[in-house]
């Protein structure tokens, strides 16, 4: 079995508030997961479990077998915000979570500039926060996340607020960066039409308190094209169980 | 057909550079466009192309570097009642309730309570808000407040609507929600409404006419009408297309 997360009955209340009810599904190595559901369905929550940040009331999470634990595994998070730290440059940003970690120099300087390669972001590596755009800014954070290889790389809503020309730009970066170093993905999106574009497989939830209401495998070449009948039809199929008014 | 479409606004050659000590930027650049009575205009730029600094010259309270803004054929420099705006921010006062937002306008126009409520009530119900006349911003969704500063708008009974991203702020779903209802009301109450985004599939949802404007400095890259009935499919293949074909045009600002 090639499962590298397995998330078992989880289950999450606050106080008489039911906010995840016995949500259980794996993920494959090196797959590229999207979870979709309607607004306030309880998503942010299930990140945060994930992410270790806060314990489930019941269940629990696995990775390679073992339970899941930020200082045995690396988790990586990336926000819809861009959290770059402002006092570091792009390149130190990126260098960041590997230094944490204690890697040699050597190992830590390959990663950074294979990154900064795959990002084109060479030249502007010594650049500090305050100096990039938004996109740039988010591009950089995506980086620090790739750099560390993690087990499992969670991603929320990143692109929310940008255009969409800059949507597909980065769309496709995200996958060139999960192609070269293999990573698992578990991407978070209100937008159905980014999740078909990104995923392998699409979750969807349902209303709170969420479950898994069914998933939806997206067996499309790349790169998608979102005028393809086929892209089409499954973003639609996703539509249908999805809208609410 | 061309003949008897009426000419609300006339933007001729605006442009506008701001200047800083040793420098100047330029944000605007030499944009011209008409909007007609009763259209509905979306101008299309990427994210950060100058949209917000062009709206704010066509209200007045940006001042221009050159160039020339008419309005019902007037000269127009000054924010003037015929105009109201949405903002991408939820611009509510958070201390006044829903009613008492909306009634704002009206207020300052010194209209008797009485007259301003029926007013305002009317366009509560129609932005869908009956029942929340009493309740604070805070007690709302995004998507409702929203609404109410729709209702604001609205209320009096401006010539021209200006919004500037409006659903920027809310999810694809709601967003989509949001869209379907904004077309209704200006379905009931043809007003002329400017309407701004960078988001492409809105643009080709609402617009009968698409502005496409370059990254920065603004300028206009090419103009679509869209001949679609509304409401439209967001999966019909012709409105795929179209949305395609904008895409194609338009610049990447990264």
């Amino acid at each position: 079995m090639d499962e590298k997360v397995k998330v078992e009955h989880l289950t999450k209340k606050y106080g008489d508030l039911l906010v995840l009810d016995d949500i259980s599904f794996s993920i494959k190595k090196g797959e590229f997961l999207c979870i979709v559901g309607p607004t306030g369905c309880g998503k942010t929550t299930f990140l945060n479990l994930l992410t270790k940040i806060i314990e489930p009331t019941s269940g629990n999470i696995y990775i390679d077998g073992i339970p899941a634990d930020p200082k045995v595994h690396n988790i990586s998070s990336v926000f819809q915000e861009p959290s770059a730290f402002p006092w570091l440059t792009a390149e130190e940003n990126i260098e960041y979570g590997l230094r944490i970690k204690k890697y040699d120099n050597k190992y830590i300087k390959e990663q950074s500039s294979k990154i900064l390669a795959l990002l084109g972001l060479e030249d502007y590596k010594n650049v500090y926060p305050r100096d990039m755009s938004v996109s740039m800014e988010q591009r950089v954070v995506i980086g620090r996340a790739f750099a560390m290889n993690p087990d499992l790389l969670l991603m929320d809503e990143p692109y929310g607020q940008m255009d969409i020309k800059m949507r597909y730009y980065l769309e496709d970066e995200v996958i060139r960066l999960w192609k070269v170093t293999g990573s698992t993905v578990l991407f978070v999106t209100h937008n159905l039409e980014e999740a078909v574009y990104l995923a392998e497989r699409v979750l969807v939830l349902t209303n709170k308190p969420a479950t898994i209401k069914t998933e939806i495998d997206v067996g499309l070449e790349r790169p998608r094209k979102v005028s393809s009948p086929d892209f089409v039809e499954i973003r639609k199929q996703l539509t249908d169980m999805i809208k609410w008014w | 057909m061309e003949q008897i479409k009426t000419k609300k606004v006339e933007v001729r050659n605006l442009s506008k550079i701001f200047f800083q000590k040793n420098s100047s930027f330029e944000v605007v650049k030499d944009v011209s466009f008409d909007v007609y009575d009763g259209e509905f205009l979306v101008l299309l730029g990427p994210g950060r192309c100058g949209k917000t600094v062009l709206l704010n010259m066509l209200i007045g309270t940006e001042t221009r570097t050159s160039g020339e803004i008419h309005i019902n054929g007037a000269e127009s420099g000054k924010p003037s009642p015929a105009m109201s705006m949405v903002f991408q921010k939820k611009a509510l006062l958070p201390f006044k309730t829903v009613m008492e937002n909306v009634e704002l306008g009206l207020k300052f126009q010194k209209i008797e309570k009485e007259q301003r409520r029926k007013i305002c009530q009317k366009y509560i119900d129609l932005v869908g808000l009956h029942g929340f006349e009493n309740s604070y911003p805070h007690e709302l969704s995004g998507g409702m407040q929203q609404r109410a500063g729709i209702a604001r708008a609205y209320a009096v009974s401006p010539d021209i609507l200006i919004m500037d991203e409006p659903f920027g702020a809310l999810d694809a779903q709601t967003r989509y929600q949001m869209e379907e209802e904004l077309l209704q009301i200006w379905e009931k109450e043809r007003k002329t409404i400017i309407f701004v985004t960078n988001n492409i599939e809105e643009a080709v949802y609402l617009a009968d006419r698409i502005i496409l404007l370059s990254s920065c400095p603004a300028h206009v890259k090419a103009v679509f009408p869209i001949e679609l009935p509304k409401p439209r499919d967001l999966f019909d293949p012709e409105f795929l297309r179209i949305r395609e074909q904008i895409e194609t045009q338009t610049d990447l600002s990264l």
